[in-house]
Parts: structure tokens; C-alpha cells; sequence
């Protein structure tokens, strides 16, 4: 484990039932650095991706093996309690998912289960700083009671951000965050996941292997269930050392 | 591109069967609006009659040997009553006869002057007009249900009762009007006494129980049937029992209260505690598996938003799953509360077939309810309980309409358009 990886996965097996997902996984991700997680369609980056805030526990066949450590806690340990894991760890969806309530509650929903404002000055000012942090403050500050679910794609996927920062966790999963979005919203997001790495670490799931050059520090490109090569962006995508690696890069496989 | 303008032989038929399905649907539509227009146009028109009512007025005599002025509830107004007839009628001599003519009015008569004579004092010492209400055969006669061509012996009216009646009307001593009794009486058997209050309240009453016990169990039930519950053999069997359950006749759920609430725990026999209890056991499947429809049919990614941001299971359900399927399990419940509203077998069997005059005051009063009412008019002999009959199936109705209207009015308010 190197000295700036706040998550370490050691040995990952995931199953479905008798199939297994993933097979062996050992990365380590660095922290306030935004690590893409790319592969071709079924070879387990977004099952990777959700066993590091546990939202695998939904499925019932699913079973985790191995250990993944966030600063050291081995967060699959019976002690730990996932609803405050995923407070620590939030998480961005692939399709925009604003719950169907106003802009204002959409942020303000976590931390008030979380108990993170004590009135409701605190409350605005933390509404106020996630959707800055999210860029869509402007956009939206005078119609903060109006449905999230009126917003278009882009900024309901603004909005998803800004509601996962709003609890100030340290990481921040982002499942194909731009898949549903047109190039403009994307270009928007990209910047924002640039931005938010000063407060946040990010980990993010993409198809693009543009995107992941563009808004990554750091790569690992999975196949078939194995983390087939990882490590910084630039070297991944001009020096692979895998064959594999370079086949999918250059779209022969995938 | 003559292709477009002359179409194919596969084109045509296409468009033919296009037509042809959206005339079945057509067809359906319309046949069963004919059904309902019959039957509603049927029942009203029968029902309508039972909205009006036919009084009689009837010189008394109140005169001091009639009444004593000191104690007047203790003439005997029943005699008044007849003695007044009497004197009305004088050709009146055989036994049969004067009994035909005393059963011109209703059998209360002798209340209705009693009660007259109590509220007016000053009638005391007077020949007095008295309006009395009418017995239902001079009130079906003036209704024009019954044939007069027909020969005496067919009749019930003869044609003496005719004459009087005849009468009564030339001289202005017969008035309609609104028949206001049919919603503050309980049952009689005197159909122009009998009215529709006591079977109303029993059917509120039992529904509010149905209510306050069903609703919540089911919504319980079905919350943790379809977001907690692990998916195995038990939860399964379950299920299967569950959707079996809202396939069992109603009957069978009467016989079960009837062995368990009364015999068992010794509830009050007819009481709409009881019934309602019944009713809820009808009511709980059908809530039970619109409720778990509906919360199936919230998108998954409310709930996966819900947990990603660390909402426990539990206010993830509560905050953001429940509130989206409220419209689906309001539909759900009304549904259900509609069943248990017409239900008439499993009432039979707890004893809320009974004759009840009282209007219930508690849950814990014997009840009837408007099925029940419906059923039992329709047995009467009397052919005035006919248009009573329709009357309390219009009642039972509207009722319906109301319970469906406010369920609306209730969804439109909770149901988030966002």
C-alpha cells in the first residue's frame, strides 16, 4: 500500500451467486487524485466500483471476499455500519436520479439524516455551498424550490453531485456519470470532476477512453474480471504494458 | 412512388384489422355502458318512489273525554285514531271492513297523535286536523302501481279501500312530499315507517373498522414484504398465500369470524366491530398486493439514491419509496374498502343480518349493513319494499361515488407531479 492510497483494495473476489465478477482485484487508490476505472462492457469496473461503498450488499447473491480498506478501516469488518460508510463514501449514479422533491431538499436531504446542520441558517449556507461546488448555484439559486426532476439532464446530474457532496465525504464514486449526457453537459462535468478533486477523491467508472485521458490522474483498465493494468493516465494510454491494455486502447477489443 | 398512394394487399388488410380492433373496442365500451345505463336507469326508476310519501289528514277529536287535559299522555290515542276514522268513513260496519279501514294509515298513528298532542297543547279540547302518514298500500295505490281494472278478488285493495281513498284525495286530504323519514328511521316493518339510517351508520361504522385495522397491517405488510423481507422458500410461500387468500370466498371468512371473534374471543354478536374485523380479512389481501404493486413500481434508482447517500433501508423506504407509491396504495385501498362496502355473505354469518330499528351508537352495538338492508327488503313480502329496495341500493351508491370521489380528492393531494 503506498503512503497517499486512502483506498486499498487487497485480494477483491466478487461472486454472483456461482459466477465470479471479479477476480483477485489489488489496487490502490490515491487520495485527491481522480482514478478512472475503464474496460469493456461486463468486466467488472462498476462491480468494483460499488464494493468500495458496499451498495453490492443490495443484491442478495452477491458476496465480497478479500478486503477493501478506506485509511486502513477494512470496511467489509462486521463492526462497520454502512450507512455511515456510504456518508463517507457517497456515490454519483449513471442515470441522473434527483429524488422527486424540491432543488433544496434534494441537497439539504443528506445532511439532515446525517445531522450535519443545527439550524437552518447552517443548512442553507451547506446548500448553498454543495450546488456552488457542483456549478449550478447560478443556474438555480432563485428556484430552489422547484422540482430537481424539472432541471435538465446535465444539471440533474449537477445536482447528484452537488447532493452527494453536501455530506462532505472523502470519496466520491462516479458510475459512467456523463454516459446519459449530451457533449456540452459532459464537457461541464468534466471540469467540475476537475475541480472537486482539491476537496474530494474521485473515482470514476467510463466507456470513454477519451474522458478517462481527459479528467484522470490515474487509470486501471479491467478485463474479463481481472485488473488487467493500472497507474498513472498519461503512461497507460502512451506506454501499456499489457497487450490487452493496448488492443482495447486502440479499439480492437471492447 | 405510386407505392404510396396505392397501398398493397398486406397494407390494406392491415388497416382493415386496424379498424376492425378499434370497433371491438368500440362495441365493448358500449355494451357495457348499455348494461349500466339499464341497470342504474332500472333502479332509479323503481328507487325514486321511495323519495316521496303519502299523508293523510284526519279530523280527531280531542275533546276532554277523549284527553284529559291534565294528564294527556294517558288517552289512549290509538282509539282516538280509529274513532276519528270511523267517523269519517260510517260505511264502514263489518269487523273486516273497519280493520281495512284502520290500516288506511300507518300502524304508528297512535305515536304520531300522541306526539302531535304533546308538542300542541292547545289542540287539547279541539277537533283537531291531523296529518298521519299514510299506510304503503294507499300510498302505492296514489303511486299508480296498483291496477285498478284488475277484478277485486285479485287485488289487495277492494273496492271499498278505493272509494276511501278516492275520497280522501277529492276532499285535499292527501298531500306528497319528501320522505325525509327514510333518512333519519332505522328499519320497520311498516315499509312507509322503514328507513335507511340504521343500515347506513352500521355500514359506516363497520368500514371505519375495516379501515383503522386493515389499512395499516397491509401497508406494514406489504413495505416489508417488498423491501425487507429476504427473497427465500418463506417469503414465497407467503406470497402465494397471500394472492390465494384474496381468491377465498367471502363466506368462508364470515364462518371463520363467526368460530374465532364470537365463539372464541366472545365479541359482541352483530356488532360492526366485529363485522369490520370480517371485512378486514377480505380487504387485507386486495390492499396488500396493490400496495406491493405500487412500491414495485417506484423506480429503483430512488431507492439506490436513497442508500448511496447513506439513508438507512429504513428511511429509504420511508422518505422517498412510500410517498411516491401513497396514490397507488390509496387506489388500492379504496378498492378494497369499495368490496368490503357491498359484502353481504360474511355479515350474514356474524349475525349482522338482523332486524335492527336503533340507529348503533358505538361499534359495539348490533348493526346491520346497506347490503344486508338491500337483502333483507327484498325478501319482504310487502310490495312497497320493492321501490325500498331500489331506494337503498341508490343509497349504497352514492355512498360508493362519495368514498370514490374523496379517495380522488385524497390522491390529487399527496400525488407528487415532479
Amino acid at each position: 500500500m503506498s503512503k497517499t492510497a486512502i483506498i486499498s483494495a487487497n485480494d477483491v473476489d466478487v461472486f454472483y451467486g456461482e459466477k465470479q465478477a471479479l477476480n483477485k482485484i489489488n489496487l490502490d487508490i490515491p487520495e485527491n487524485k481522480v482514478t478512472s476505472l475503464i474496460g469493456p462492457s461486463g468486466c467488472g469496473k462498476s462491480t468494483f466500483l460499488r464494493s468500495i461503498n458496499r451498495m453490492n450488499d443490495l443484491v442478495d447473491i452477491c458476496r465480497v471476499e478479500g478486503s477493501i480498506t478506506i485509511k486502513g478501516q477494512d470496511i467489509y469488518a462486521p463492526e462497520v455500519d454502512v450507512v455511515a460508510l456510504r456518508a463517507k463514501v457517497g456515490m454519483v449514479f449513471q442515470k441522473p436520479n434527483p429524488f422527486p422533491k424540491s432543488i433544496y431538499e434534494n441537497v439539504a436531504y443528506g445532511p439532515k439524516i446525517h445531522g450535519l446542520a443545527k439550524s437552518k441558517t447552517d443548512m442553507d449556507e451547506i446548500v448553498e455551498w454543495s450546488l456552488i461546488k457542483a456549478g449550478l448555484w447560478k443556474e438555480v439559486k432563485d428556484r430552489l424550490d422547484q422540482p430537481g426532476t424539472g432541471l435538465s439532464g446535465g444539471q440533474q446530474q449537477r445536482l447528484c453531485i452537488a447532493r452527494t457532496i453536501a455530506v462532505k465525504p472523502q470519496v466520491v464514486l462516479m458510475d459512467e456519470p456523463c454516459s446519459a449526457l449530451d457533449p456540452i453537459a459532459t464537457a461541464i462535468i468534466e471540469e467540475l470532476i476537475d475541480e472537486l478533486r482539491s476537496n474530494f477523491t474521485i473515482v470514476i467508472v467510463t466507456h470513454s477512453m477519451q474522458q478517462a485521458a481527459r479528467v484522470s490522474q490515474r487509470t486501471a483498465f479491467f478485463h474479463l474480471g481481472e485488473l488487467v493494468e493500472s497507474g498513472p493516465t498519461k503512461s497507460i494510454f502512451t506506454s501499456p504494458e499489457d497487450e490487452r491494455t493496448q488492443n482495447y486502447i486502440m479499439g480492437r477489443i471492447g | 412512388m405510386t407505392d404510396l398512394i396505392t397501398p398493397s394487399a398486406q397494407l390494406k388488410s392491415r388497416k382493415l384489422a386496424e379498424k376492425r380492433f378499434q370497433w371491438y373496442g368500440r362495441g365493448a365500451i358500449f355494451a357495457s355502458l348499455a348494461f349500466l345505463v339499464v341497470m342504474v336507469g332500472s333502479i332509479l326508476y323503481k328507487g325514486s318512489g321511495a323519495f316521496t310519501t303519502t299523508d293523510v289528514a284526519i279530523v280527531v277529536d280531542l275533546g276532554p273525554e277523549a284527553v284529559d287535559p291534565a294528564n294527556p299522555q294517558d288517552a289512549r290515542f290509538e282509539k282516538i285514531v280509529k274513532d276519528a276514522l270511523k267517523a269519517r268513513f260510517p260505511d264502514a260496519n263489518k269487523r273486516a271492513e273497519r280493520r281495512k279501514l284502520y290500516g288506511l294509515v300507518s300502524n304508528d298513528a297512535g305515536f304520531a297523535l300522541e306526539r302531535f298532542v304533546l308538542a300542541n297543547p292547545d289542540a287539547i279540547g279541539t277537533q283537531a286536523k291531523v296529518w298521519f302518514r299514510a299506510s304503503d298500500d294507499l300510498d302505492i295505490l296514489l303511486k299508480g302501481t296498483v291496477d285498478r281494472t284488475v277484478d277485486e278478488s285479485e287485488r289487495r285493495l277492494s273496492d271499498q279501500e278505493i272509494g276511501w281513498i278516492d275520497t280522501l284525495v277529492a276532499d285535499g286530504d292527501v298531500k306528497r312530499g319528501f320522505n325525509w323519514s327514510f333518512f333519519t328511521n332505522g328499519d320497520s316493518r311498516e315499509p312507509e315507517l322503514a328507513g335507511i339510517l340504521s343500515a347506513l351508520t352500521g355500514s359506516a361504522l363497520t368500514l371505519l373498522v375495516c379501515f383503522l385495522f386493515s389499512f395499516p397491517v397491509a401497508i406494514m405488510a406489504a413495505i416489508y414484504l417488498e423491501e425487507f423481507a429476504p427473497k427465500n422458500r418463506f417469503s414465497d410461500i407467503i406470497e402465494v398465500n397471500i394472492n390465494n387468500l384474496a381468491a377465498v370466498p367471502s363466506i368462508v371468512f364470515g364462518l371463520l369470524g363467526l368460530s374465532m371473534l364470537l365463539n372464541t374471543f366472545g365479541m359482541p354478536r352483530s356488532s360492526p366491530l366485529v363485522g369490520g374485523l370480517v371485512l378486514s380479512l377480505m380487504t387485507l389481501p386486495t390492499i396488500i398486493i396493490a400496495a406491493r404493486a405500487s412500491l414495485r413500481a417506484v423506480p429503483p434508482s430512488i431507492r439506490e439514491a436513497a442508500l448511496g447517500m447513506g439513508a438507512s433501508p429504513v428511511q429509504a423506504t420511508f422518505h422517498h419509496v412510500a410517498p411516491l407509491a401513497l396514490p397507488g396504495i390509496m387506489t388500492g385501498t379504496i378498492v378494497g374498502m369499495a368490496q368490503a362496502l357491498g359484502e353481504t355473505a360474511p355479515l350474514l354469518m356474524i349475525g349482522m343480518v338482523a332486524f335492527i330499528v336503533d340507529v348503533p351508537q358505538s361499534i359495539l352495538e348490533p348493526a346491520t349493513a346497506l347490503p344486508v338492508q338491500i337483502f333483507l327488503w327484498a325478501d319482504a313480502p310487502e310490495r312497497a319494499f320493492l321501490e325500498k329496495t331500489s331506494a337503498a341500493i341508490i343509497v349504497l351508491l352514492l355512498f360508493l361515488i362519495t368514498m370514490n370521489l374523496l379517495a380522488i380528492v385524497l390522491r390529487r393531494r399527496f400525488e407528487k407531479r415532479f
